[in-house]
């Protein structure tokens, strides 16, 4: 291992000569982390600690006829067994934080489960071996559902509706479509005059996060009627309001403490555990925790979900990329999380970090029989990242180029327009790719070797495209848009506890990986590259809009959505 | 039995922060009479070294040692707001907050420190290693120490600032998919080189070259850490891991690391590594983020070096030595590329 530090190239854009920036300052907790000594929360341990541990579904859809805990709560050392009627509000979306989509998670299953290891019970016992003695004393009468575990099955006509809150196993966004869009110029125009058309298709399957410390919490009463939580989560302040919501506390009276934790990676936004660990202590008066073991660290706790991706590209003999087109098929799992949010981060990424003039995508967040997928590093980024980079070479394979040479000639360069339309800037993808082939012995020509990231962009890259092919293909009915990517309520709101319907009940979106030309709308290209908060289309209006769903009706519970960020950005419109 | 050598490349950006903005981070610094520093914070060091990039940065604005200052993490009762760890923000986000925080901590330092040596606070510049004097006068000078319990049992002020940084939240249109996604991006190229086992479709990872742009190594051993175990992670991507085999079946899963596979120290390949620093106008001290990137570029280089070697795409993650096989069983044998053949590399 040897690393160098190339202070010779961007040197003018910095100074070198500060105090502490710059320096390797040893960790201020290294000394605690290599003795043992640094404390996570597992370490926090209180007289009387009780343990909880789940009854978890054994089937991937099955609906909850009966949950019977008479024999679990007479069990040796079990001081109580909760089950859904015990949460206070059972319902929530991660990102209800963020006024994002719908609730469609229950902390426990209530009527149905919709993946293989969703709690239906949770047993406090003084001792693991108990709780997880009186779980298999859990008696559930199930009836067993069809289920769909493939994406692309998922949202064909009569698949097994996975998630209440989305009947056509689909996310909503902008309570307009079923996919997120980007457009940017005319793919398909651009693709029939293409040298060479190179089609892929990838997929990355879901991955663990593998802490070494499991996913957890401990809860104990503190005083001043308050509760103290310490807690394994990246995000404390996410965790806090998230068991604010499914336990209907004051934020005053919770008082979280994390901060050192035994890895990420992405793994531990999700925050099941606290409001588990709380309740428990409200239940029962008693310090309780709440842990994953290693098996549903694995399988039940939240993975980096599966991905597929089909590329088309459009190429010149002379290596330029003219048109590249993408079809995406997240897979959520069985409910949201933070899927929706990862293909929103997704599109702004595309076509990864090249300069094509017209760009295409579809993508689609897809609600399956399995595990509900989370965050992991490079969320949303990772798996279009190896389908684009495995196809650079395709293509280059294709027209017989280098394929350094390929990145260098189509790598986007400062002052270029990007797909999401706006200015590339502090850009640095053709010195990375010189100095990797340099240090590999990787010969490249004159040309490549004099390409810069500070020259040949702006001018001409900087335009937007002349015109840009939009289509209405995915349109959804009866969701309202109440901000900028996320659905209101479904216009026959399926309330807490509604039973969900039955499968292949609902109308069902189908998307094509070729959706059907109308007659394309034409938009003229802005000249401003500064954010625009209401980008406005002239020419050919639009086909009509389907009447807005009505109101809710008076009396319905108002969705409950902390409202602190979206009031920050003004989003709330209701 | 033959093995194939093979070399990949790949290349990639990654945006720094939260997607589409409308996360804050908030920091609080203040002073003990003595001029010690603490930063208080609700964000999370997930090993990454949030505590010490942190330390770092509150330390070079307030003009004082990295020993004055100490970071405390995570409590909901004394930490303001943070969004959280993750998306690659920790640096860029609680970093500048951090920065606010200080400057106004620090300009109540040099107020006091004014007071005492009766100058200008304007006038006045820190050294670095705990003292404050005027600018081109070292000699007229006071310790950050006496300065601070000047402010504190003299002149009665708290020497202590606030800091949030908040990039606005973005829309996202549905038509065009338009938006403001992040501020700025990291970059990285890399060039795997493998051997493939034609016999038993192993891939072994010889070498890793990359070059990663981070905006400014604000630590570099901290950055050092991160780009080395990313590699490793993205590599354990590329070849060894899932929850699920034979996704979208989900039989065979893992359920304890003897089963659920990861490359083992026998498995590291050496990595050599450039670090190019192009610094982010809207970073602190020009920071990006490269926490996550790291992984990224791995699995399509050892994708694409699995093909030189041997002519098989695997298109479907992580690349297992079934799928090398059973690709080149379907190729009627081993297609090494022309560059590879050729003994070109």
């Amino acid at each position: 291992m040897a690393i160098e530090f190339r202070k010779d190239l961007f040197a003018d854009e910095r100074d070198d000569d500060l105090n502490e920036i710059g320096k390797p300052t040893q960790r201020q907790d290294m000394l605690g982390h290599v003795t043992g000594r640094s404390p996570f929360y597992d370490d926090h341990l209180f007289d009387g600690l009780c343990h909880i541990r789940c009854a978890r579904s054994p089937h991937h859809h099955a609906r909850i006829r009966r949950v019977d805990t008479s024999a679990a709560e007479r069990m040796p050392g079990v001081r109580r067994v909760i089950t859904a009627r015990d949460v206070p509000h059972n319902l929530n979306t991660l990102l209800s934080l963020l006024d994002f989509g719908l609730d469609d998670e229950e902390l426990i299953a209530s009527e149905r489960v919709a993946y293989k290891g969703e709690p239906v019970a949770a047993v406090i016992a003084d001792t693991e071996r108990q709780a997880r003695e009186a779980c298999r004393a859990v008696r559930v009468d199930w009836e067993a559902l069809p289920h769909v575990l493939d994406v692309e099955e998922a949202i064909k006509p009569g698949a097994p509706a996975v998630n209440p809150a989305y009947p056509g196993n689909l996310f909503v966004y902008h309570g307009k479509y079923d996919h997120q869009k980007l457009r940017y110029g005319d793919v398909e125009a651009a693709l029939r005059t293409a040298d060479h058309v190179v089609t892929g298709r990838y997929q990355m399957s879901p991955i663990e996060q593998a802490p070494i410390e499991t996913c957890g919490a401990i809860a104990a009463p503190e005083t001043n009627d308050r509760f103290v939580c310490y807690t394994s989560t990246q995000a404390l302040f996410f965790s806090l309001g998230t068991a604010v919501k499914l336990l209907d506390v004051s934020s005053a009276r919770l008082h979280f403490i994390g901060g050192t934790v035994g890895g990420g990676f992405g793994g531990k936004v999700d925050s099941l555990h606290e409001p588990m660990a709380i309740l428990g202590t409200m239940l029962t008066g008693r310090p309780c925790k709440y842990m994953f073991d290693r098996e549903e660290e694995m399988q039940v706790g939240a993975p980096r979900g599966a991905e597929r991706w089909y590329l088309t590209d459009g190429v010149m003999n002379d290596g330029r990329i003219v048109a590249r087109k993408f079809v995406g098929y997240f897979d959520a799992g069985a409910t949201t999380r933070l899927s929706s949010y990862a293909i929103i981060k997704g599109v702004g990424h595309l076509p990864g970090p090249y300069t094509i003039p017209n760009v295409y995508a579809d993508v689609y967040c897809v609600f399956t029989n399995r595990t509900p997928a989370t965050a992991m590093r490079g969320f949303g980024v990772t798996g279009v990242d190896f389908a684009i980079e495995s196809h650079m070479d395709e293509v280059a394979d294709t027209i017989g180029m280098d394929p350094i040479e390929l990145r260098i000639l189509n790598a986007y360069r400062d002052g270029d327009m990007k797909a999401h339309r706006r200015l590339a800037k502090n850009t640095a993808l053709v010195e990375c790719c010189q100095v990797a082939a340099g240090k590999a012995g990787w010969g490249l020509s004159q040309a490549a070797r004099a390409a810069s990231s500070l020259t040949g962009g702006g001018g001409a890259r900087a335009e937007l495209p002349a015109f840009t092919a939009t289509d209405e293909h995915g349109r959804v009915a009866g969701f309202s848009s109440g901000s900028y990517a996320q659905g209101g309520r479904p216009a026959e709101p399926t309330g807490r506890g509604d039973p969900r319907p039955a499968p292949g009940s609902a109308p069902r979106p189908e998307p094509r990986h070729e959706p059907p030309r109308h007659e394309p709308p034409r938009h003229e290209p802005s000249r401003t590259p500064e954010p625009r908060r209401e980008p406005a289309y002239a020419g050919a209006p639009p086909r009509p809009e389907p009447p807005s769903p009505a109101p809710p009706a008076p009396g319905e519970p108002p969705r409950r959505a902390p409202t602190r960020f979206s009031s920050i950005s003004g989003l709330r419109r209701r | 039995m033959t093995v194939h050598k093979g070399r990949g490349f790949a290349a990639i950006n990654y945006p720094i922060g939260m997607n589409l903005g409308g996360d804050p981070s908030q920091a609080l610094v203040h002073s003990n009479p003595d001029g010690k520093f603490m930063v208080s914070l609700s964000s999370i060091d997930l090993g990454q070294g949030m505590k010490s990039v942190t330390r770092q940065i509150a330390a070079e604005t307030l003009g004082v040692p990295v020993e004055d200052v100490y970071v405390d993490t995570a409590d909901s009762d004394t930490g303001p707001h943070c969004m959280g760890s993750f998306a690659s923000r920790g640096t860029h986000r609680v970093g500048n907050a951090v920065i606010e925080a200080a400057k106004e901590a620090r300009a109540v330092m040099l107020e006091a420190a004014a007071e005492e040596l009766e100058v200008n606070a304007a006038d006045l510049v820190t050294d670095g290693r705990g003292n404050i004097h005027v600018r081109g006068a070292p000699s007229r000078s006071i310790t950050t120490g006496e300065a601070a319990m000047a402010a504190q049992f003299k002149q009665g002020r708290t020497v202590s600032g606030r800091g949030i940084f908040l990039i606005p939240l973005s829309e996202v249109s549905p038509e065009t998919g338009e938006m403001t996604p992040v501020s700025c991006f990291a970059h990285a190229a890399m060039i795997v080189d493998v051997e493939v086992d034609d016999e038993t479709g192993e891939v072994t990872v010889a070498k890793i070259n990359s070059a990663y742009e981070v905006g400014r190594a604000l630590n570099p051993r901290l950055v050092e850490q991160q780009l080395v175990g990313g590699a490793w992670m993205g590599l354990s991507h590329a070849l060894y891991e899932t929850t699920e085999p034979y996704y979208p079946d989900r039989a065979h899963g893992p359920t304890d690391f003897n089963t659920y596979l990861m490359p083992g120290p026998g498995d590291i390949a050496p990595h050599d590594i450039a670090i190019l620093e192009r610094p982010a106008p809207d970073g602190p001290y020009g920071g990006k983020g490269p926490g996550e990137m790291c992984a990224n570029p791995v699995l399509p280089a050892v994708a694409n070096a699995v093909f030189d070697a041997v002519g098989v795409r695997v298109r479907e993650l992580p690349i297992t030595p079934e799928k090398v096989l059973r690709g080149i069983r379907e190729n009627g044998g081993v297609r090494p590329s022309r560059r590879a053949a050729s003994g070109g590399w």
